[in-house]
């Protein structure tokens, strides 16, 4: 029996949860799909003295539509995003991100707001809110606050979550309609976290044969996900070609700031960055292209 | 508030009921109180996939879930494979046919992860079943054989 004794509650509503929460400032602990936080427990990294388990809290569990994209609660899990034609029809980019989350074995039990509440710089989930300008819904007894994503993710493993919140939606809307999305990665093993990953969001004009729009956040090369808006810039009003992804390849380097650790170096970061830069503008404009293709327009 | 419950669980079809502190993992609820130690304990923090159960028809990793979150569930370990006469599964036939396993540690994991695979993707491709497989690990550096051991079992268990 691997992790410290601890105080477990299991409550069915989010009300008797936060309630525990508030009771225990600081010392108690969301358990969601708990694929992160059991290891911690299990390494006893982390010793929380009270375990608030949200699963029974069947008002959680859902994937809505909203006006415009889709609203998903805290016990959704990761595996959803692959099974829900909501998500297929609305936001393709994430049915598409899952496959790099982990594992089907992993997935069935994480949820998407515990992957954002856990903050790993490297994980694909942050990266998306970023670039899909998400909105976080945290709740604490005094009611619920709702927070953009570009100023949710504060640090390595840190967010604007309080201990007593819980972060029982998030929000993401519907990308622009003109915009085509792609998202790799570089890992060590098809499922293991991004040494370096990139989310790429582009626009053109057909006629004047020009970017007019474009996002690319990098993860896993610094404390929280990285929008790069020089890389950005670099782009608009360029014709969408080689010449641009190189361009924004260049620029993309400045904008992150890499560690050294045990897998890779700085320097292989940075290169695999830009690589993966080109790659993931290639693949976004092929989309555009298919598009266009079947919308009819040029 | 509990440090210790009452769990009730379906497991291969028989029903279990124990008193189990909170903070022990299912894993070693399975093993150590339900005595079925055919689910295997590797790195116990989600990397391996040794101890890979179905729950509720799901793939889960079960040293990263407490046995508490168990309660009320159907779980099927690699016990449940067999029929009760002991005749393999199909999938453990091909694993043993293909040369699947070495020293087997790895062995219970890969054949849940292959049963839910092969239940949901019959016709899985090879694509398919690498990504699936992707979650387990074994230290034999069986793959090649463990690949062709699941797609000797998809045929299998299309044509009966
Ligand atoms: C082998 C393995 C490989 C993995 N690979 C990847 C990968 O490639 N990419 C990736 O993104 N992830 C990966 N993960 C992590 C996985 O996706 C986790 O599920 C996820 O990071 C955390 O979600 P969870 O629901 O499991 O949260 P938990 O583990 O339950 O919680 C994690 C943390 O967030 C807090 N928390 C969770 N939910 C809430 C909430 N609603 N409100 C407030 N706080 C909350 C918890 O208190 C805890 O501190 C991997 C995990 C494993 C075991
Ligand atoms: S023992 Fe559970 S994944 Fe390794
Ligand atoms: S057969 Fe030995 S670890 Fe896989």
């Amino acid at each position: 029996m691997k992790p410290p004794r601890f105080d477990y509650y299991d409550p069915r509503t989010l009300q008797e949860a936060l309630e525990i929460l508030d009771a225990h400032q600081g010392d108690g602990k969301v358990l969601a799909g708990g694929q992160s936080l059991m290891p911690l427990l299990n390494m006893r990294l982390a010793r929380p003295k009270v375990v608030v388990d949200i699963n029974r809290i069947q008002a959680l569990s859902y994937i809505r539509p909203m006006e415009s994209g889709v609203a998903i609660g805290a016990n959704a899990r990761q595996r959803a995003l692959q099974q829900e034609n909501l998500i297929a029809e609305r936001l393709p980019l994430l049915r598409e991100a899952a496959y790099y989350i982990a594992h089907p074995q992993i997935r069935s039990r994480g949820t998407i707001c515990g992957s954002l509440a856990h903050a790993d710089p490297a994980a694909e989930l942050p990266a998306l809110a970023m670039a899909l300008d998400a909105e976080l819904v945290a709740t604490g007894l005094r009611g619920a606050r709702t927070i953009p994503s570009d100023s949710f993710f504060l640090s390595f493993f840190t967010t604007d979550l309080q201990p007593n919140e819980i972060l029982t939606e998030v929000r993401f809307p519907a990308p622009p309609k003109d915009m085509a999305w792609s998202i790799l990665e570089v890992s060590r093993r098809h499922g293991d976290f991004a040494l370096v990953g990139i989310v790429a969001g582009l626009a053109v004009d057909q006629e004047r044969q020009a970017v007019t729009d474009a996002r690319l956040i990098y993860f896993g090369v610094g404390p929280t996900p990285i929008r790069v808006k020089q890389a950005e810039r670099a782009l608009i009003g360029q014709r969408p070609a080689e010449a641009a992804w190189d361009a924004a390849a260049r620029v993309a380097g400045q904008g992150i700031d890499p560690s050294n650790d045990i897998h890779a170096t700085e320097e292989y970061r940075r290169a695999v960055a830009a690589t993966l830069t080109k790659r993931a503008l290639r693949a976004a404009l092929g989309k555009l292209k298919d598009l266009n293709a079947s919308t009819g327009s040029a | 508030m509990a440090t210790s419950r009452t769990v009730k669980v379906r497991v291969n079809g028989v029903d279990h009921e124990a008193t189990v502190e909170a903070r022990k993992t299912l894993v070693d609820f399975l093993r150590e109180d339900l005595g079925l130690t055919g689910t295997n304990v590797g790195c116990e923090h989600g990397v391996c996939g040794a101890c890979t159960i179905l729950m509720n028809g799901e793939t889960v990793r079960s040293c990263i879930m407490l046995a508490v979150q168990a309660d009320g569930a159907e779980l099927m370990t690699v016990e449940g494979l067999a029929q009760p006469g002991g005749e393999l599964h199909p999938i453990q036939e091909s694993f043993r046919d293909k040369h699947g396993l070495q020293c087997g540690f790895c062995t219970p994991g890969f054949l849940m992860t292959t049963y839910e695979l092969l239940s949901k993707h019959p016709h899985a491709d090879e694509e398919e079943i690498k990504e699936w497989l992707s979650g387990n690990l074994c230290r034999c550096t069986g793959y090649q054989d463990i690949l062709e051991s699941v797609k000797l079992a998809a045929t299998r268990l299309r044509n009966p």
